[in-house]
């Protein structure tokens, strides 16, 4: 069984958001999605630098606590102090303001990565979504293939998730919504059998994007875990010649608990990037830190909004330029 | 995963106090320093762990802690003691109203886990005689109506909705009447998930309150949720008021620290956790194992007491003295089996000990009570001497012991081995803790 839904008035609702997105630009979406964070974390990181004066261990104490509290986590926090240590005692720096910019290169230095955004090559790219249940994947899988459509590309999305109740239903909302086709078949259906159809599908008809939906899993849930294994070893066996890359859909509202999933989902699928989602609602950012310093997995998508254009590329650099700016 | 022991660290903390014999404040300020980290990496809330770490110190100091001969575990304990309390001591009942039908409003952020527990929830009051209608208030997330509909469908409990083109204020006041003719005599309302600081859609959840004027409104919270969670809880409760919290995802493995801050600012109970995708995965709250969870550290509060109810302290306290002047024999390795196995069946016991507890290694763990009845019957068959000197049993006399206790002499051989092996571990520990409960995971039967 195979549905194929089009969108009726896609090409006009396309219109409308691609005029949107224009008119607010990239740099004002993000600054107004993080906007809780810059108030909450980076602010207090500024007045804390600009209002201390000389620098003292009092001023490191308070650092820490705005880092933890911004779920950096406790080894990254204190790494992180350390560095700015080190820095402070080779650059000789006495007063507190200037800790600021020496704070915000190190920052930098850590979330550094030469390739963020997706990369998406000639010929067919498939991106495997996967992430624990209620993180984002399938409003990401949504607001990706958006972009890529309104970029021209051809666009196919399957509808891994065979599991829970109505989440085939959801994509194919999605689907019409932003106009792009879906493969699909019923819900108990086996999760690898949906992906082999859709990859011979995208196959027949030159899609250059294929976007696997998949079930919303524990990490420490050993057999579906095997059962998302299966779905990669499909991927890899079926299509030979594509570009193959796994997304894993972090919810920045997450504390600790993200590394456990980053770990055990790299383990087990080999996660190409991470994809930070809500961070138009959570106040802090500071996750992305410690899941790059412990994990060196890449951020490369972030999600501000629920609505398909809600997305971004991580940028290291704006990203802590719009962390920073008032 | 750092601090999956806190027990253990707390002990390496103490250890050092061995030699001074006395604890002191500082002493306190070093293991409490522990308990914050731990609580600090398991999501609590920093502000939380602040106050929560003052009131335990406060305690801690106090004469008869520092006075006592396990200061080390009766710190354990008052942190233990005073998480539970934090977490709302004795577990919370839902409320029925006096009048039918009782109204549950379930809200929170998106991908929480509503619309399950929603359905959950159904589930769980119509066992217990209830006759629930759930209404389907999301009218934003694609597919969110059908998803609620379908689980109804397996659930046999009938769901409302009036498609996702009428406004959730008007869905909850039609819900309502339909109820009401319909003989439901409970509602359990889902709503789509928010932001906290979304005020058009906080002031709709305003309106649905103020028109249907449930009995509860029930916060679900992801249990993974990190230091943010104070924030969520905070507008929710203030824009709202809410009456209890439903933690989810508590199946996996987030030690839920969310749990503990959300308590502490709203003082509002958690009523449920969520321990599944399955539609019976809902259970009561039990803010004891919820304290040990947080901290990492098993169970350990109930095998300190029985340690302590069934453990002879002054034999515990010679046979450290035996053990550090090396007199430990077989007589004393069969007592202090003995008084292990007082404390309860095995597998209970080592289900009680962090790092084991939970743990899927427990299924691996052959714990043996019949070996143990071997070793008894072997010790009680060897003469006083040789249990005192072990090292004068030579090849007859295991011939004989095997014969007179039933057992051969491999398993002899192998006993002796294994107690000479523990002699030196617990030597060895007995030079670094005081406690003994530390002994206890170092016998061989453990292994
Ligand atoms: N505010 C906000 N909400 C988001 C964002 N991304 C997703 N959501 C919402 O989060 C909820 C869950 O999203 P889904 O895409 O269904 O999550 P999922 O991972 O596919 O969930 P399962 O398939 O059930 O495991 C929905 O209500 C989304 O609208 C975001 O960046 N910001
Ligand atoms: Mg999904």
């Amino acid at each position: 069984m195979i549905d194929f839904f089009k969108g009726k008035n896609a090409q006009e609702q396309e219109q409308l958001k691609v005029e949107k997105n224009e008119q607010e630009g990239f740099f004002s979406r993000l600054k107004k999605g993080l906007s809780k964070t810059k108030n909450d974390f980076i602010n207090q990181v500024t007045t804390l630098f600009s209002s201390s004066g000389k620098i003292n261990e009092d001023l490191f104490e308070q650092l820490e606590e705005i880092l933890i509290q911004a779920d950096v986590g406790v080894a990254t926090t204190i790494k992180l102090i350390e560095e700015l240590k080190e820095r402070v005692k080779q650059d000789k720096i006495s007063e507190a303001a200037e800790l600021s910019s020496v704070f915000k290169e190190e920052l930098s230095r850590l979330l550094q990565d030469e390739a963020t955004g997706l990369d998406i090559k000639p010929g067919l790219n498939i991106l495997m979504v996967v992430g624990v249940n209620g993180a984002g994947k399938t409003t990401t899988i949504a607001k990706i293939a958006q972009r890529y459509k309104s970029q021209g590309k051809q666009v196919l999305l399957a509808a891994g998730d065979t599991f829970r109740a109505a989440a085939i239903d959801q994509l194919k909302v999605w689907g019409e919504r932003v106009g792009v086709n879906i493969i699909a078949q019923q819900e108990g259906a086996d999760a690898a059998a949906v992906t082999f159809d859709a990859i011979q599908s995208a196959r027949a008809r030159e899609v250059e994007l294929l976007i696997v939906d998949t079930a919303g899993r524990l990490h420490t849930q050993k057999n579906l875990m095997e059962e998302l294994k299966k779905v990669r070893r499909i991927i890899e066996r079926e299509a030979v010649a594509a570009q193959t890359q796994v997304l894993l859909v972090l919810d920045a509202t997450t504390g600790q608990n993200a590394m456990n999933q980053a770990k055990i989902f790299n383990e087990a699928v080999n996660v190409d990037g991470i994809a930070l989602t809500k961070l138009d609602g959570t106040a802090k950012g500071g996750i992305v830190i410690a899941i790059k310093n412990e994990l060196g997995i890449p951020i490369k998508l972030i999600g501000v909004g629920e609505q398909a254009e809600d997305l971004q590329d991580f940028k290291p650099d704006e990203f802590i330029e719009a962390l920073f700016s008032e | 995963m750092v601090f999956q022991n806190l027990a253990e660290k707390l002990q390496a903390t103490f250890k050092k106090l061995r030699g001074k014999g006395k604890l002191t404040e500082k002493d306190v300020q070093a293991a409490l320093k522990e308990v914050k980290l731990a609580l600090l990496e398991a999501d609590v809330n920093y502000k939380v762990v602040k106050d929560f770490v003052g009131k335990v110190q406060e305690r801690a100091v106090g004469s008869t802690v520092m006075e006592s001969l396990t200061p080390g575990q009766q710190v354990i304990k008052i942190v233990n003691d005073e998480l539970t309390q934090l977490m709302g001591g004795s577990k919370s009942e839902l409320e029925f109203a006096a009048k039918s039908p009782t109204i549950l409003m379930l809200v929170g952020l998106q991908g929480a886990g509503k619309t399950t527990s929603v359905g959950k929830l159904g589930k769980y009051l119509q066992k217990q005689g209830k006759q629930p209608l759930l209404v389907a208030g999301d009218i934003y997330r694609p597919a969110a109506i059908k998803q609620l509909q379908i689980l109804g469908e397996r659930l046999a409990i009938p769901v409302f909705t009036m498609g996702d083109q009428k406004n959730p204020i008007d869905i909850a006041k039609a819900a309502l009447s339909y109820a009401t003719s319909n003989n439901h005599d409970l509602v359990i309302l889902d709503t789509a998930g928010r932001l906290h600081i979304d005020q058009k859609m906080m002031d709709e959840l305003k309106g649905i309150k103020a028109k249907i004027n449930p009995d509860q409104i029930l916060l679900v919270v992801d249990s993974m949720t990190g230091q943010d969670a104070v924030n969520v809880a905070q507008n929710f409760d203030q824009t709202l008021g809410i009456d209890g919290v439903i933690l989810t995802k508590l199946d996996g493995d987030a030690r839920g620290g969310a749990a503990l801050s959300i308590k502490a600012v709203t003082g509002k109970p958690i009523k449920f956790v969520g321990m599944g995708e399955k539609m019976d995965a809902l259970e009561a709250f039990h803010p004891d194992r919820m304290s040990s969870r947080i901290l990492g550290m098993g169970d350990v509060l109930s095998l300190i007491e029985k340690a302590e109810a069934n453990m002879d302290l002054q034999k515990a306290l010679s046979l450290e003295e035996k053990l550090r002047q090396n007199e430990f024999t077989l007589e004393d390795f069969i007592e202090q089996m003995e008084q292990v196995r007082n404390m309860g069946p095995l597998d209970q016991i080592l289900g009680m000990i962090p790092g084991i507890a939970g743990a899927n290694q427990l299924k691996n763990l052959q714990v043996d009570e019949k070996q143990l009845d071997h070793i008894a019957a072997i010790i009680n068959s060897m003469t006083p001497q040789e249990r005192r000197s072990p090292e004068i049993i030579n090849g007859s006399r295991r011939k004989r012991i095997a014969r007179g206790s039933g057992t051969s002499i491999q398993e002899i051989n192998r006993l002796l081995k294994q107690f000479k092996q523990t002699k030196k571990m617990m030597k060895q520990f007995s030079d670094m803790s005081n406690g003994k409960m530390k002994g206890l995971r170092k016998l061989p039967f453990f292994n």
